[in-house]
């Protein structure tokens, strides 16, 4: 029960809060001075091809003076910092994180191709390519835990969604037989997580892990047993890309937005889909009180068991779906624990995106930039060791839960099984 | 809690300690032996018909199976039955041993024959023990009402401190560089639990999230420093250099037995975490600010430094895990050497109803389990990764006790079961 | 004319109890039909039979004649019943109009939410029954008095003309609830009937027109409030002559015991709950604080107890400064505390009786040597409190979860009144109990006050602070807006107080 009306307001912006993030801002601009800028030549330039590869569309070069943008970028932070720690920018002030941010990235990326050349189109188009399976199995979890129900097995039905995909697009040779092969097997765990945590109250994390060990048992037992022992039972192709007419000509945005395969495309049209269905339909309206307020639900008619149970059936196939990419979208053949903890990280993606449709696509091109740019570094022969950049989105969820950018809003009755009197 | 056992003064033998344990609650009444049945009945049930559905899915992934089957049903079921035998066979000669080759090696009176004949046990205490040390880890996380996943980054990182103390040191003697590998294990693992320890009671961030994002932090790490700092000169692969002989845990008979030292050293671990749990005051503080947190700071206790300390201790028994491993069996670190231990650990607390006997016992049953299914896969050609899938079926059943008394027709005792909650991410 | 509700031979067992003993009830059109009883006598029980969320073992009900099948809410609300629950049903991050119209959805195609047309009824609604909520406004941004509104509107936009309204008053000032009255009285008048729970005589007396009375699962009769007197109603609840009086001696006055001086504190969102509050509790006396909930006693009472941080003044007891004294430092003082929360703050449910009767003493000898526990000592002592505070318990190794609430609240008052303590909090120490366990603690409460304790007494029930206090603090907005003494205070003008109503106007 709320009683704000009784009482008197105080300033909610702490004044810790605000220094630690204008040292943080300053942090970031030292950094960018102190490691990038002073590292870098005076007459090095930096080049970013505009371009992915196999793209028609040709644009020129871009040719950035590296030591140059470097200090300027790094004066920017600073004096974003200053301000910060002066007198603070209040509620923006995290979207100013996210600009300093940005700046670090860039800063980073000026210095590492610095004399040499990055393909700035190419980094971005397989950041999104990585970013698919992320956010497929973030709005599996967004789905699950919007309605109450914590799914850490995100990683069993994805898995599992991969190598029922490969098995059964092999045997009968269709790709989209192997599709709907993928999700019907992320439904069907998602029906024991169900069965487990709503009917039997067993405890949510509990049930996703007995999940997890499962999928991975069963998929490594039967790719030994079959998979590995008859080849053309592992061998179903992959969905081809599609350019999108016309949209895939735009300069930049075409090849990076409108070249891909079903999977990519599919993952903006289920983005879009989930966003309106959750805030703007009865269905989501109906959903969303389940995870918050069961009870409360319950007293007005609406079925929790039969809300949840939809939601996280819904987010197995949606899961399933996205297990699908690696054996479908992406490899064309099902290898032992083939996903390596990407549903963990979708996880992660979904905490940081706020348990929004859109935040978890955006989390998972952070994460996806982060994977990316592990592999271009070698290339570019930087001497930072990219396991460093590819602990970066665990590290970076770990401090967003620890609220330093603000209280994650999770559903208020998220993990809580509903126990009917 | 025996602490409070009526006073009954007589020394009470370990087995009974454990059933006393076991059989707390409100329906703590009637001779010891009913509560220890029903205590055991659930997950003696549970492990029974996990193996009954591993011996369906063994079934229906045989081709052999099939093919009789095709031929008559009559065939098909004797050729199912034979399956199963053959694989549960093996299971249990490859964890136990095979009674008549033991037999035949004792009146030959060969030694190495005799060795090869109870191997099999033996290896199963050695597959039992870094499960005991991982699935007290996750037990004692429980009883302070913290849910630590990342037993496997804890092992690791263990793993890690563990090899290069007993790689980099030399000129010790066994004496004092064993136990300074072991504690170095300890502490890298209790480092590992106390960052998502102190997250929890600092900021409220959820320990389960934290401690699989330190899983693959750890993982990464120990990428990167057996590709590079940590990596053996001489060696292309990514692992570590052999750790020196004095920081070897030493074995108790010659080859091909592996038992070592760390089954006992875990059995005394497992000892020490009841007697802190059920018999300091420590261990009330700990067990009170898991039941309830906020009883816990009314009654005055620190929560904070209470959370703390249970997560250090907790990736401390998991760090143990993967240094037994590095110690004791493998005597160097190589990359991915855990197999899944930390989600492992989790049903074997649950198993063992999140108590140290009950967790020793469940170890013992997955060690053997997991060493018997190695020959299982040689023998009757059974994937290995039929034990994870029996595992989960197991966890399932114990996490889900109404399955098992539904199917049972079990009557529904009143106790009042001591579930483990999650309360949401944000703690 | 047929009532427009009848509920017939209505039973509802739980394991070990009978909730609901063949209750019979019915409802005329445009009445508000009062069912009283004591807490644990089966009034919501019965109620939430009636709205399906629970399912009766025998009985029928039975809606203008007709009889109906109540399986779910939905039934309930199909029939036209509808329910404002004691804790509200409604969503804090969902605005008005998305609680309101949650599973009675306003849509456009393909189920697209239509908020404006919703908002619309709302308004709609709103001035019709004169009850004024802002539909775009978010749960959590509004008091108490308008959350209920919105539970109200709940109803009224699902068409319900029978509504049930479960200790509405709880939270609510005397005005407030005056106001909730009229509130009702206008939707009598309008055609609906009510059916209002409650365990408060005055309200009874005040605002219905038939009265049932409820005793452990019972019915023990009808009347009005013209027949009826509060005495006769007492009794009827209770099942015996209550002496609403407790004997008391005048209080001995010693030297103060907790000083409190200029105190702030802040609640969970951190906006101020206790601004700026001063007294003293001198030994041998009771200083009770009365107040609406959610005035800032909650806060009050945890900083008091060392469980939230000041911000700014000081607390002193007996002359040591305890401002940032740690929780456990104020125990080992002498201060004892009974939580307002006793399942969640007071016991550990899932612990045996024995281990939360040393819950706060549990390091100390003889309880522990050292750090090892000592199991003996701590289960001669749980005996010995369980016999003379009269625990009911199988066994001091039950746990404490299995007890009923009287007997939960006597494990806390065993263990902290068996300490030698010169402090005692007690916050809502009586809340939920029946009068057998109320009068038991209240009398506890007054030997210890007598045996020279002090004694903070924190409660929302106004008859409990003026039979106890010797003075009495009214909290209002986190201010101390007057202290009385005991024996010169009356409901009418602490009721008053209690509003925000300033001393010189109210006095």
């Amino acid at each position: 029960m709320t009683t704000t009306a009784l009482r008197r307001q105080v300033e909610i912006v702490s004044p810790t809060r605000q220094r630690v993030m204008g040292i943080v801002f300053l942090v970031f601009g030292f950094a960018i001075w102190l490691i990038f800028a002073r590292q870098t030549g005076a007459d090095q330039v930096t080049t970013f091809a505009l371009t992915p590869g196999g793209s028609e569309v040709v644009l020129p070069d871009w040719r950035v003076p590296s030591a140059a943008a470097l200090y300027a970028l790094a004066m920017v932070s600073v004096v974003l910092g200053g301000v910060q720690l002066a007198r603070g920018f209040g509620r923006w002030t995290n979207l100013v994180l996210g600009l300093v941010a940005g700046i670090f990235i860039f800063g980073f990326l000026v210095w590492a191709a610095a004399d040499k050349s990055l393909n700035l189109g190419g980094l971005m188009n397989t950041t999104l390519v990585k970013a698919v399976p992320l956010t497929l199995g973030a709005m599996s979890g967004v789905l699950c835990e919007r309605a109450g129900v914590v799914n850490i097995a995100i990683e069993g039905m994805m898995l599992s969604g991969a190598m029922m995909g490969a098995l059964v697009g092999s045997v009968t040779g269709s790709l989209w037989l192997g599709l709907l092969a993928a999700v019907a097997a992320g439904a069907l765990l998602a029906l024991v997580h169900a069965v487990l945590s709503i009917t039997y109250m067993t405890d949510q994390i509990v049930s996703g892990t007995v999940i997890n060990i499962f999928a991975t048992g069963m998929t490594s037992y039967i790719s030994s047993k079959f998979l590995q022992v008859y080849q053309n039972l592992n061998n179903p192709g992959i969905f081809q890309p599609w350019p999108v007419p016309g949209l895939s000509r735009i300069p930049l945005i075409g090849p990076i937005l409108f070249n891909h395969n079903l999977f990519v495309y599919a993952t903006f049209f289920f983005l879009i889909l989930l966003h309106v269905a959750l805030f703007y339909t009865r269905w989501g309206l109906r959903l969303r009180s389940v995870g918050e307020h069961p009870k409360a639900a319950d007293t007005l008619g609406i079925n929790v068991f039969r809300t949840r149970y939809m939601a996280v059936i819904l987010g197995g196939m949606m899961a399933g779906f996205g297990g699908g990419y690696f054996t479908l979208g992406s490899v064309g053949r099902f290898d032992e624990v083939m996903t390596a903890g990407r549903g963990f990280i979708s996880l992660a993606a979904m905490i940081f995106g706020n348990w929004t449709p859109f935040g978890s696509f955006g989390a998972g091109l952070l994460f996806g930039f982060a994977d990316s740019m592990a592999s271009k570094l070698a290339i570019l022969q930087v001497k930072i060791p990219s396991e460093f950049m590819l602990m970066a989105p665990y590290i970076a969820t770990m401090i967003v839960l620890a609220g330093v950018v603000g209280r994650a809003q999770m559903p208020a009755a998220d993990g809580l099984p509903y126990e009917k009197e | 809690m025996a602490d409070e056992q009526p006073e009954k003064q007589e020394k009470k033998n370990a087995g009974k300690i454990l059933l006393e344990e076991l059989t707390r609650g409100p329906s703590a009444e009637g001779p010891w032996w009913r509560r220890a049945g029903q205590a055991m009945l659930i997950p003696v049930l549970a492990v029974v018909s996990g193996l009954i559905l591993g011996a369906l899915i063994i079934i229906f992934t045989s081709e052999e199976v099939y093919v009789a089957w095709a031929q008559s049903p009559l065939l098909g079921i004797g050729a199912a039955i034979q399956v199963v035998a053959s694989a549960y066979g093996a299971l249990f000669a490859g964890s136990i041993g095979d009674p008549v080759r033991i037999i035949t090696a004792l009146q030959s009176g060969d030694e190495l024959a005799i060795r090869r004949a109870f191997n099999p046990f033996l290896e199963s205490l050695v597959a039992s023990t870094p499960y005991i040390f991982a699935g007290l880890s996750v037990a004692l996380g429980f009883k302070a009402g913290l849910f630590n996943i990342g037993a496997e980054g804890q092992l690791f990182v263990g793993a890690i401190f563990a090899a290069f103390v007993g790689y980099s040191i030399t000129g010790l003697p066994a004496i004092i560089h064993i136990p300074l590998a072991l504690l170095a294990g300890a502490l890298g693992g209790a480092l590992w639990g106390f960052i998502p320890g102190w997250l929890k009671a600092k900021t409220g961030g959820h320990e389960v999230i934290n401690t699989i994002m330190m899983n693959y932090v750890a993982f990464r790490l120990s990428d990167w420093l057996l590709s590079g700092p940590m990596k053996r000169p001489d060696s292309f692969n990514p692992v570590s250099p052999t750790i020196q002989e004095s920081a070897m845990l030493p074995r108790f008979f010659e080859y091909p037995i592996r038992f070592h030292l760390g089954f006992f050293i875990a059995l005394a671990v497992a000892y020490m975490v009841y007697w802190l749990l059920f018999r300091t005051t420590w261990g009330f503080t700990l067990r009170t600010v898991g039941a309830n947190p906020s009883a816990a700071r009314y009654a005055g206790m620190n929560s904070v430094a209470s959370i703390m300390v249970a997560m250090s201790l907790s990736g401390a028994l998991a760090g143990l895990a993967g240094t037994n491993e590095v110690l004791g069996l493998n005597h160097n670190l190589a990359m991915a050497f855990s197999s899944g231990y930390g989600f492992d650990s989790i049903a074997l607390a649950l198993l063992g109803k999140s108590h140290p006997l009950g967790v020793v016992l469940a170890s013992l049953l997955f060690g053997t389990l997991r060493n018997g299914a190695t020959r299982m896969q040689v023998v009757a050609g059974i994937p290995i990764d039929i034990i994870s899938v029996l595992q989960a079926l197991i966890l399932a059943f114990i996490a889900a006790p109404a399955i098992i008394r539904t199917i049972y027709r079990l009557r529904v005792p009143v106790e009042a079961e001591e579930g483990v909650f999650i309360r949401g991410w944000g703690g | 004319m047929a009532p427009v509700l009848e509920l017939r031979s209505i039973t509802k067992r739980f394991p070990g109890v009978l909730a609901n003993d063949h209750i019979d009830l019915s409802l005329q059109e445009g009445e508000i039909h009062a069912l009283l009883g004591e807490n644990g006598a089966g009034k919501t029980t019965l109620m939430n039979i009636l709205y399906g969320l629970y399912q009766p073992d025998e009985g029928e009900i039975f809606v203008r004649g007709k009889r109906i099948e109540v399986h779910s809410p939905s039934d309930a609300i199909a029939a036209g019943i509808g329910m404002v629950h004691q804790h509200f049903m409604l969503i804090p991050v969902f605005t008005v109009t998305e609680n309101v119209m949650l599973g009675e959805e306003a849509t456009r195609v393909a189920g697209i939410l239509d908020r404006a047309a919703a908002a619309a009824r709302i308004r709609e609604i709103s001035e019709q029954f004169h009850l004024a909520v802002e539909p775009e406004a978010y749960i959590k941004d509004l008091p108490v008095g308008v959350q209920q509104r919105v539970e109200i509107i709940k109803l009224l936009y699902r068409q319900a003309d029978i509504l049930v309204l479960d200790e509405p008053t709880a939270v609510l000032t005397p005005q407030e609830a005056d106001e909730l009255f009229k509130i009702m009285r206008s939707l009598v008048e309008r055609g609906k009937s009510i059916i209002f729970i409650t365990h408060k005589l005055r309200e009874v007396m005040d605002v219905a027109d038939r009265i049932t009375v409820l005793r452990r699962g019972k019915v023990v009769g009808s009347t009005t409030p013209r027949e009826a007197t509060r005495e006769k109603l007492a009794e009827m609840m209770v099942g015996r002559a209550v002496n609403l009086e407790v004997a008391k001696h005048p209080p001995k006055l010693g030297e103060p015991v907790l000083e409190v001086k200029d105190l702030v504190v802040l609640d969970e969102r951190n906006q101020i709950a206790v601004d700026g509050v001063s007294f003293e509790v001198h030994a041998g006396e009771i200083l009770g604080i009365a107040g609406v909930q959610g005035n800032g006693q909650t806060e009050l009472v945890k900083a008091v107890t060392g469980l939230r941080p000041v911000m700014e003044g000081s607390i002193r007891l007996l002359e040591e400064d305890i401002t940032r004294a740690t929780p456990r430092r104020i125990t080992e003082l002498g201060s004892a505390h009974v939580p307002e929360d006793r399942q969640q703050d007071g016991l550990v449910l899932s612990f045996t009786v024995a281990d939360n009767l040393v819950l706060c003493t549990y390091y100390q000898p003889p309880y522990a040597r050292g750090v090892v526990l000592q199991g003996q000592a701590i289960l001669q002592t749980a005996r010995e409190l369980i016999q003379e505070f009269d625990i009911r318990t199988p066994s001091p190794l039950t746990s404490a979860g299995s007890l009923s609430g009287g007997n939960q609240q006597k494990v806390i008052v065993a263990r902290e009144f068996s300490r030698p303590i010169r402090l005692l909090v007690a916050a809502q120490p009586t809340r939920g109990l029946d009068v057998g366990s109320i009068e038991y603690i209240h009398q506890r409460i007054l030997e210890k006050r007598d045996s020279g304790c002090a004694v903070l007494l924190v409660s929302s029930e106004l008859d409990e602070i003026l039979e106890l206090s010797d003075r009495i603090a009214v909290m209002y907005r986190g201010k101390i807006v007057a202290v009385i003494p005991g024996e010169k205070a009356s409901k009418e003008w602490l009721g008053l107080l209690m509003a925000g109503v300033p001393l010189e106007q109210a006095g």
